[in-house]
């Protein structure tokens, strides 16, 4: 039997995952029916990460999120009426609609476009946390991709030369765009991480609450410690890099698909539950469409 | 006081002045104090808050800009000016951005001190004036004094003042200049000094003339290093050929402080541009196009521009000299206009 405020944080943690689900699959729908500009990256399958990271974080912490920053976003804010407006070219938008889909900044949450760009802005910010000895941290989160950028190591170097208190996440969804991680990855994460000298750890899942309790220790111990720390989520997209799917496997993109983070969670919740969350999402996201329509 | 001297003295003092004032560049700790040193004796005066940095160009460069998004206000140094090329992806789509883009939440006050510019036989990739380069990069200033102005109330302005991502260009032949000061008689040398501030309140352009009241015969705009062949230039026309040239030296090179040189362009209506840089799709061309919209019909003849040649600098002293601009090509450049 689970103790009442498990049951509780579980629910929640559905909630957040078909939260960021709902408003990705919306979004596809809304690129189809023309009603959206410019393009964009969608996260499905990947929730749990953003979810079971950003559930540990204090105001004062900062995420930095790059192109595939809806979840993210959402995860950290529960925006939905301002992340649809920014991606809508809205005014109204957190950036006024000058940063889109993939250039979200509220309250401590940056994103940007390109790979590894903001990777050593992040540390910086982190740098600059531990000057000012608020205790907070700095989440930033890269994809498998970003591994083919140099300056990821530059920033990697200087963080652990540094004692910079940046946790950096890697969400390897085995794709850059349409190549496979098979075809421009050599090696592997944990080597290429302990020639820095970082502390760091792995783990294959989608099951956001493993997940949960696996940062809740790691963020603990970084804010005991005051160093970098760069964990790997083995994860896949079940959606399109972009707004079309291209190149991959179906039978493969099945096999994840009885991996999907919220199906592993629907499992361990009651039937009148899981019924009771989708339709507060469906009428939460509804009401935000309306709204930002409206604006 | 020297050019050197006068930007490591405004640090000293803004570093005194300012805790969120930090300096981080490669080498720049004592004893060494920086490649050119600019940076000595800070480390010893502010230990903690000058990082020596690894050989990171691009990596430093997102550092400080994230330093400078979360309360700092980080001055970094490149060692050489060539190498802006590895800071370019975080100039460009990074800190030049995050203040519009992000919609106007918070500004950027970062520092990027760099020296450019050959006459040293550095050779092709330690010699270069890339500056212009980023003159077509929006959410940026360049700011590139000269010895006629005083570095380091610039620097200091700059550091202070400025709230967005700023290149702060030095010149390399000028940190051993002395700085250049004015007589009881307001000249400087044979020219009467003046401050343009039409354009910038703290970035004047300087305006040089040998006849204080009368009109020039050609208006010359030059900046940087390269001012110092400007200068001679112009005073060896009038000493020779009795010809007036008014000298603009901005200190801003980006925005354009273009309201500082109009009134002298329609007095004159001759225009030559000196860069050290290459003059194809440089300073002088957007100036020239800056001018021409807006004043062409005081032009008596087309603006002419002079700069180094399309090719890498030469190491060998001889052929160097002749790659970029030199004095007897400025003096051509204003006799053909006459």
């Amino acid at each position: 039997m689970l103790k009442e405020p498990e049951v509780h944080n579980r629910s929640k943690l559905y909630r957040k995952i078909l939260l960021i689900r709902k408003f990705e699959e919306r979004l596809l729908e809304l690129f189809k029916e023309g009603v959206l500009f410019g393009t964009t990256h969608t996260c499905i399958g990947q929730e749990a990460s953003a979810v079971s990271v950003i559930e540990h974080l204090k105001d004062g912490d900062l995420v930095v999120s790059n192109h595939r920053c809806h979840g993210h976003y959402l995860a950290r804010t529960n925006d939905s009426v301002g992340l649809l407006s920014e991606i809508m070219g809205k005014k109204e938008g957190p950036c006024q609609g000058r940063g889109g889909s993939q250039h979200l900044c509220k309250n401590g949450f940056y994103s940007n476009g390109v790979q590894g760009n903001i990777f050593p802005v992040a540390a910086g910010m982190a740098h600059a946390e531990k000057l000012k000895r608020s205790g907070n941290i700095v989440v930033v989160f890269i994809g498998d991709g970003t591994f083919g950028e140099g300056v990821l190591y530059e920033t990697l170097n200087l963080v652990s030369l540094w004692n910079v208190p940046l946790l950096t996440v890697v969400e390897n969804n085995r794709y850059a765009q349409s190549t496979s991680i098979k075809n421009n990855f050599a090696g592997n994460f944990s080597s290429r991480i302990s020639g820095f000298n970082i502390s760091f750890g792995e783990v294959e899942s989608n099951d956001v609450e493993e997940l949960s309790s696996r940062f809740f220790d790691i963020i603990e111990g970084m804010r005991m410690r005051e160093k970098p720390h760069v964990e790997v989520i083995h994860t896949y997209r079940l959606g399109p890099h972009s707004t079309t799917e291209y190149g991959r496997s179906l039978d493969e993109v099945e096999d994840w698909k009885k991996r999907d983070p919220l199906k592993i969670l629907e499992h361990r919740l009651m039937k009148s539950e899981v019924n009771e969350i989708r339709q507060l999402v469906k009428n939460e996201l509804q009401n935000a469409e309306k709204k930002v329509k409206q604006f | 006081m020297r050019y050197v001297e006068s930007l490591n003295a405004a640090l000293h003092t803004l570093m005194k002045e300012d805790e969120t004032v930090l300096v981080l560049g490669q080498d720049i700790v004592d004893p060494y104090g920086g490649a050119f040193k600019v940076t000595k004796g800070l480390s010893t005066n502010f230990p903690g808050r000058v990082m020596a940095t690894p050989i990171s160009e691009a990596g430093i460069t997102g550092f400080a800009t994230g330093l400078a998004m979360n309360g700092f206000k980080p001055v970094l140094e490149i060692m050489f000016g060539d190498f802006i090329s590895l800071c370019a992806d975080q100039i460009i789509n990074g800190a030049s951005k995050f203040h519009w883009m992000y919609g106007e939440q918070f500004k950027v006050p970062l520092v990027i001190r760099t020296p450019m510019g050959g006459y040293a036989g550095f050779g092709p990739t330690h010699s270069q004036s890339l500056e212009s380069l980023f003159l077509a990069v929006p959410g940026i200033n360049i700011v590139a004094p000269s010895s006629y102005h005083n570095p380091g109330e610039l620097l200091r302005a700059t550091i202070l003042g400025m709230g967005i991502p700023t290149l702060f260009i030095e010149n390399k032949v000028l940190y051993p200049e002395q700085l250049k000061t004015v007589d009881t008689t307001g000249r400087i040398g044979n020219f009467f000094f003046e401050r343009i501030n039409k354009s910038n309140k703290s970035f004047s352009t300087v305006s040089l003339k040998v006849e204080k009241e009368e009109k020039a015969d050609i208006t010359l705009i030059s900046y940087g290093g390269v001012t110092l062949l400007a200068v001679e230039a112009a005073l060896n026309l009038f000493i020779e050929e009795e010809i007036k040239v008014e000298i603009l030296i901005p200190s801003i090179i980006k925005p354009i402080p273009i309201q500082d040189f109009l009134e002298s362009v329609k007095e004159s209506g001759r225009v030559v541009i000196v860069e050290e840089g290459v003059k194809t799709g440089g300073y002088g061309a957007e100036v020239a196009s800056e001018i021409s919209e807006r004043v062409f019909d005081y032009l008596e003849k087309p603006i002419f521009r002079v700069g180094a040649k399309d090719f890498p600098i030469p190491s060998s002293k001889e052929l160097e000299r002749s790659f970029l601009p030199n004095q007897s090509d400025i003096e051509s450049a204003i006799k053909g206009l006459l």
